[in-house]
């Protein structure tokens, strides 16, 4: 059961707490044709409600405070893992995280942004909003990887590079602008899989790759909802209008041609079951690398700076 | 020339006072100080008394940089469709529709080819008059088109940028502008050919995080407002007061992301001397 219940998921909530308190009650007596029912119920429940989620529910599923995170699907997906720390110049950024592991049978580089899940942890990790140190640690990790002819795999979650003083000083936009233009000649397989969060340029800096995948329940765009309600709208109000007209979500993205491939998360979200989750996009990652491995080298370079060029829409 | 008259619809410029005629003067927004139009123009459009750099759209940055009558424009008339259907206040569509009658531009850029003092070169000049420069699909699409006219043509590339960052009612078409503009530019490197980048007032989120930032030089218009969040955000996020001169270009320079710091009436000299010393 989870401890953070949507305001949309608490129909479902309820159905499971009476399962829970029937199979408790039921101490000897037969009541399982009663719960598989309620059982059978909660199913349905829960497809019908998943099926017609709006843009702003797929944004709060995608901020669920119990969702697999970067690191949890790195030790569910991949063994030997060993995270690498720092930019060589100026820290280690703890809300972007990175290293070799193997996943399948092979070495790949993973990169992506990690968020707390509580107080504590998420001053620690900055809210997953990484500063130019962050950027700079994931590129020296891209190339580490180029150097040995590793593949490289990004996993975004982040509400945005972080907006500080310091981060402006030592040049947030710098670091993100050199990271497109690096991960776009990048010598080896790259592939990008959106996992929760993907707000503007601070999660467009670990983004490019050849293959661009996102969980179902995920959000990705320019800006996040509230933001574009204050500025467009002059009011927070206006953040579920805001999520629709954005046209964030993975469905919407895939007709817009910015991603290739929609990852199904477990029925209920990846917050429901994270092993499945990590389960489903481990297997989606190995078949993409696959695909790719058989591009020649000198040949996906010009696919990936063609998949990005044709991106745009005009008269 | 027909193009030099419509520089008043793209200078941002308060009224003068009443009982100065109509049109002839300007006042200096940080002094000020009240001055002739003529003599305005002629100290291509800085403040006489204080150097204040003025806000001035692509005409006059093409009339200032290039030879005369040498810019070729390129493809001028393409236009932003309002593919996400959004509406706002008011649609998409209708603001673009908008700012083109308002602006006489297309869209937040303009690009084409001309001289410095007989150098040719690959020009683009972002335009902050239209929707605050913001870069959608038109302005990331003119940017790698005359990327590939100077990798075509091996003329060196220069981009003058003034922009509020990416176009928000084109959300992740806009975000991916940054992607496009980025690995084209990632090609020009490797063809070694030079591109330099003009920062000028002001050149934040979506531009200063992909094109602007990438020049092989760094050049910005003293005072320029350059970073990657605009100040009342990090205010906001940070609950903290922003330090005197926070993401000027004195400060961005002093930082280690500018080359140089150029003053509007000293930069088509620098851009030749630049130029001669990459070709030569
Ligand atoms: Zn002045």
């Amino acid at each position: 059961m989870p401890l953070t219940t949507l305001d949309f998921e608490k129909p479902i909530v309820e159905l499971e707490q009476k399962m829970e308190e029937m199979r408790k009650m039921a101490d000897g007596l037969d009541l399982s044709s009663e719960i598989n029912k309620l059982e059978t119920k909660i199913i349905e429940l829960r497809k019908s409600i998943f099926k017609n989620l709006t843009p702003w529910q797929i944004v709060q599923l995608a901020r669920h405070p119990e969702r697999p995170y970067t690191l949890d699907y790195i030790y569910l997906m991949t063994e030997n893992f060993i995270e690498l720390h720092g930019d060589r110049n100026f820290r280690d950024d703890k809300a972007m995280v990175g290293g070799f592991a193997t996943l399948g049978d092979k070495t790949v580089m993973l990169i992506g942004q990690q968020k707390g899940r509580d107080t504590k942890s998420n001053l620690y990790r900055n809210f997953g909003m990484s500063n130019p140190e962050g950027y700079r640690k994931a590129l020296r990790l891209m190339k580490l990887a180029e150097k040995f002819e590793k593949p490289v795999i990004t996993l975004i979650d982040t509400p945005g590079a972080f907006p500080g003083i310091e981060a402006e000083e030592r040049g947030q936009a710098e670091a993100i602008a050199r990271n497109l233009l690096e991960m776009s000649r990048l010598q080896v397989p790259l592939i990008v899989a959106i996992i929760g969060e993907g707000a503007s340029g601070g999660a467009l800096g670990i983004g490019i790759g050849d293959k661009v995948l996102m969980l179902e329940y995920c959000w990705y765009s320019v800006i996040s909802p509230e933001s574009c309600s204050s500025i467009l709208w002059r009011s927070w109000d206006y953040k579920e209008q805001a999520a629709e007209a954005s046209k964030l979500t993975a469905k919407d993205l895939l007709k817009l041609g910015i991603i290739d491939r929609i990852i199904p998360e477990p029925l209920g979200g990846a917050h429901r079951n994270h092993k499945e989750a990590a389960d489903i996009l481990k297997q989606a990652l190995l078949e993409e690398l696959e695909t790719i491995s058989k591009i020649k080298k000198n040949r996906l370079l010009d696919y990936r700076i063609k998949k990005f060029n044709v991106m745009g829409y005009f008269k | 020339m027909a193009w030099f008259k419509r520089s008043k619809e793209n200078i941002s410029t308060e009224k003068p006072k009443q009982d100065l005629p109509d049109g002839m003067w300007v006042k200096c927004d940080s002094c000020n100080e009240l001055m002739h139009k003529k003599q305005w123009e002629t100290n291509k459009f800085v403040c006489l008394k204080c150097s204040n750099h003025f806000r001035i759209g692509s005409n006059e940055y093409f009339k200032i940089l290039l030879d005369e009558g040498s810019f070729k424009e390129m493809d001028r008339r393409i236009r932003s469709i309002d593919i996400l259907n959004f509406t706002d206040s008011k649609s998409y569509a209708k603001r673009i529709d908008d700012a083109i009658n308002k602006t006489k531009l297309y869209d937040a850029i303009r690009t084409g080819t001309g001289k410095i003092k007989g150098i040719d070169i690959a020009i683009g000049c972002m335009d902050f008059a239209f929707i605050g420069g913001s870069m959608g699909s038109v302005v990331g699409e003119k940017v790698a088109r005359i990327i590939d006219k100077s990798i075509r043509t091996r003329f060196p590339l220069i981009i003058i940028s003034q922009s509020g960052g990416a176009r928000m009612q084109e959300a992740a078409v806009s975000l991916m502008q940054l992607a496009k503009t980025s690995s084209r530019l990632a090609k020009l490197a490797e063809e070694k050919i030079p591109y330099i980048s003009i920062l000028t007032n002001p050149t934040t989120g979506g531009a200063s995080a992909s094109y602007s930032m990438l020049g092989d030089i760094n050049i910005a218009e003293p005072n320029a407002l350059i970073g990657f969040a605009g100040p009342r955000v990090i205010r906001q996020a940070t609950g903290k007061d922003l330090p005197v001169g926070f993401q000027r270009s004195e400060f961005i320079l002093e930082h280690g992301f500018l080359d140089l710091i150029v003053d509007r009436r000293d930069m088509r000299e620098k851009l030749s001397q630049l130029l001669n010393l990459f070709a030569n």
